[in-house]
């Protein structure tokens, strides 16, 4: 089960998962990604701090929307992940794909990034 | 002896008992005219005459009570015809007396006379006797057609008793006249007791009430007509002096029936006179047991909650006269359909917005009284032809599901009965309609299951039956799957004799579509790897393949391997799989392989390369190389802990000595221990390969 946390900050979409996101659940993240795609968001941030697991469907979700963001030029930054879901992220080789900071305010740096 | 060969035989001493009747009445009658001491004792003549009596007794209780196929009125018409041949018969046999020359020359002492009269008066009673018995057949069919132990008793009391009053009979010196009353008193009591027995009227319809009523008048008439002619015919015969010995009006078993069948049939002619008005309820009854059954059946038979809707709507309007009907069904606040029969749906829907409009609440939703007269309000619209409306609420798992409307083109066209039985329709409506939807999930519900089922059995027929083996390794591979199907692949395939390549891979997501990725990966996998060919690659070409195939957002993790045993060195490429765990027999140690590497599908475009490398490693003899899905490292305990990378290298060492069957034994112990159920909700695949010295035999 997740409960998905969105509030705006300096321009930026920040997302927060909190919970666990499993096959069933990752629809949900889906969804709070598109609507602020649709609500015109260029700058989206997701808080990892308060997800416990993610699994190869809740990491589908972020993967699928990697080429329409990089054809939109919109950016996502990914932060705060514990050590567990930093290695399923990395395992995967999306490390490689995805915009991942350390924190909150390394994740502002680089979503400011050109 | 079969049945019709019996009802032949005993036809046969019928006729035989009364030719045997005929000469011993004739030769008593003459004996006694011309005052001789008779041939023949003066019983015999009653003894025959029961003999007689009791072959038609069984006669015909082999005909009519074994005869299942007889309906009420086919045995009322058995009795009728009966009644006519006997009468029709008698009163050819009268013709002669109303000729005048006939009647003239009449002597009581002519000898053809009496023989005449012996004969005509024989027939009659034979004729009689036949058509009193098989009445007496008929209605005890009718009397017992709804039967209770006491009434059976009591029937076969009254039959018992009128078969021993025949013994009474034979024998004359036993004519006691107190004996004689009493007994035709209690034969009269026992009748009438048992003619209020006349269930079997209720389930007449009107057309069998007309003809029934016929028949029986017409019986009565017969009884009435064979009463008399018996009696004028014996003064006839023999005057008053010689009763005593022939005269079998006193009879006391003809006497009795004759009063039973009478008794009988005027009961049944005026209960079934006075039922006639009130025959439309019972049918109509009826027909309202048949329109349960239909719809209580219609769930297993039809094919779709409409089709349950269209019986509901049919039966609920023959049930209760209506005109039309529409049951109004409300599956959310938008989604709502209308049902109709008889009446078009823009009528339907004219009737609803009018009753809406003029907030008539309470007609077509639920929370007010049912019985209420909605008739009123349908007055005020205009260019309807109805007048009478009457609506329910349809329940499914106490939940409303739609509203059942009866019409009636009459004003005040509904009355309270019919009110309670379109409620007691509502109700079965709803649960057929229910147990026809629980019937669909189910069905559903094994179709899911079937498929699963067969996802399953590809996938395990996807998995290698046989691994390839060597002289310097040793794989060992293990693959369980949760009750969903996974898509943990695995595969061997030899190029050369030095070079072998092997993969193992994990298929996004569940179910058939995975069961069909992991399909694609193993052709991928065949034709790709029939050559030696680079591990990176590999993933390239594979990556190119799969990304025409894989919906957005699935993806394929895979390792591929490239063992070569003359370098003896290990070539791969990492595509976001699980890090191989190595253990190293020089340095006894074992560790993660983490290098770089994304998963297959996850880029879409030519730059995937980029994100793949190809790396090597030499091995040695000891060494072991374990590959994983990630349902092992993921593995919960019961305290929700994950069975972990550091556990898993533990529990090699633990056994990193022993053959890779042996490590995979031991791991799937240490696993199921670990989480502590046989059930296990993820998908375990491991495969491991063991390096050995190439002297050492497999």
């Amino acid at each position: 089960m997740v409960h998905i946390k969105r509030l705006q900050e300096e321009g930026s979409d920040i997302i927060t998962p909190i919970g666990e996101i499993d096959a069933s659940s990752s629809i949900e993240l889906d969804l709070t990604i598109a609507k602020s795609v649709g609500e015109g968001f260029t700058k989206i941030l997701v808080d990892c701090s308060a997800l416990e697991y993610i699994s190869s469907a809740g990491l589908g979700v972020f993967m699928s929307y990697i080429e329409e963001f990089k054809d939109k030029n919109l950016k996502m930054v990914l932060f705060g992940m514990s050590e567990k879901v930093a290695n399923t992220f990395e395992i995967l080789g999306l490390y490689e794909l995805l915009t991942i900071a350390k924190d909150k305010v390394e994740a502002k740096k680089k979503v400011h990034e050109v | 002896m079969g049945t019709k060969a019996l009802s032949r035989l005993l036809f046969a001493v019928g006729v035989i008992t009364w030719v045997a009747l005929l000469f011993t009445d004739i030769s008593v009658v003459f004996s006694t005219k011309r005052n001789l001491p008779a041939e023949i004792p003066t019983w015999l003549p009653g003894v025959i005459l029961n003999l007689y009596l009791i072959a038609l007794y069984y006669y015909y209780k082999l005909k009519i009570e074994r005869d299942d196929q007889l309906n009420f009125v086919d045995l009322l018409w058995r009795v009728f015809a009966t009644g006519l041949v006997a009468t029709v018969i008698s009163l050819i046999l009268r013709l002669p007396e109303l000729l005048p020359i006939f009647s003239e020359q009449k002597d009581p002492n002519n000898f053809f006379v009496i023989i005449t009269n012996t004969f005509i008066y024989l027939v009659n009673l034979g004729m009689m006797s036949g058509f009193l018995i098989m009445a007496f057949t008929v209605w005890k069919r009718l009397i017992l057609y709804q039967k209770s132990k006491w009434l059976l008793r009591l029937w076969a009391f009254f039959e018992y008793a009128l078969l021993i009053s025949l013994l009474y009979n034979s024998f004359i010196f036993l004519h006691i006249e107190w004996l004689y009353n009493l007994l035709l008193g209690l034969f009269i009591t026992v009748g009438l007791v048992l003619s209020g027995n006349l269930k079997w009227v209720a389930y007449l319809n009107f057309r069998q009430k007309w003809t029934s009523l016929l028949l029986l008048l017409l019986t009565i008439f017969y009884l009435i007509y064979g009463f008399y002619t018996s009696s004028s015919v014996v003064i006839e015969a023999f005057g008053e002096f010689e009763r005593g010995f022939v005269d079998h009006r006193s009879h006391i078993f003809i006497l009795s029936l004759m009063i039973f069948v009478m008794l009988y049939s005027i009961f049944s002619f005026l209960v079934i006179l006075f039922n006639l008005p009130t025959t439309s309820v019972f049918e109509q009854k009826l027909e309202e047991v048949v329109n349960f059954q239909r719809i209580s059946q219609s769930i297993q038979t039809e094919q779709s909650e409409e089709s349950v809707y269209n019986i509901l709507l049919e039966t609920s309007v023959s049930s209760v006269f209506a005109d039309a009907a529409w049951f109004e069904i409300k599956n959310n606040q938008h989604d709502h359909r209308v049902f109709t029969y008889r009446i078009s749906e823009k009528e339907a829907t004219d009737i609803i917005r009018h009753l809406k409009d003029h907030h008539v609440t309470g007609v077509l939703d639920q929370s007010s009284d049912k019985t209420k007269n909605l008739s009123k309000h349908l007055g005020s619209l205009r260019g309807s032809r109805f007048r009478s409306i009457l609506a329910f609420p349809i329940y499914v798992k106490s939940e409303n599901i739609g509203t059942l409307a009866l019409l009636k083109e009459l004003p005040e066209g509904f009355n309270k009965e019919m009110t309670k039985i379109v409620s007691t329709f509502a109700n079965q409506a709803g649960i057929s309609i229910e147990n026809f939807r629980l019937l669909e999930e189910a069905l559903q519900g094994e179709r899911y299951k079937e498929e699963l089922k067969i996802a399953k059995t590809v996938q395990k027929s996807l998995l290698p039956q046989m691994l390839e083996k060597d002289s310097q390794f040793e794989i060992a591979a293990f693959s369980e799957s949760a009750d969903e199907v996974g898509g943990d692949y695995y595969d061997t395939l030899r190029i050369n004799a030095q070079e072998t390549s092997l993969i193992i891979a994990d298929v996004s997501g569940k179910g058939t579509t995975a069961a069909f990725h992991m399909s694609q990966m193993k052709g991928i996998f065949h034709s790709l790897a029939q050559s030696s060919i680079e591990p990176d690659e590999f993933m390239v070409r594979a990556n190119r393949a799969l990304v025409y195939c894989l919906e957005r957002g699935s993806f394929i993790s895979a390792s591929f391997f490239l063992v070569n045993t003359h370098d003896k060195k290990v070539r791969y490429a990492r595509a976001g799989h699980c890090p191989v765990l190595y253990y190293c027999a020089a340095t006894d140690k074992a560790e993660y392989f983490k290098d770089k590497g994304v998963a297959l599908g996850m880029v879409r475009n030519n730059s995937y390369s980029n994100f793949i490398e190809a790396n090597e490693f030499v091995y040695a003899p000891g060494d072991v190389m374990v590959l994983y899905t990630d349902g092992i490292t993921e593995a919960k305990s019961t305290k929700g802990e994950e069975f972990g990378y550091e556990r898993l290298a533990e529990v090699l060492m633990e056994v990193k000595t022993l053959s890779p069957l042996q490590i995979q034994d031991h791991l799937i112990s240490r696993l199921y221990e670990f989480s502590g159920t046989q059930n296990i909700n993820d998908d375990y695949t491991t495969m491991i390969i063991k390096f050995n010295n190439e002297h050492k035999p497999i």
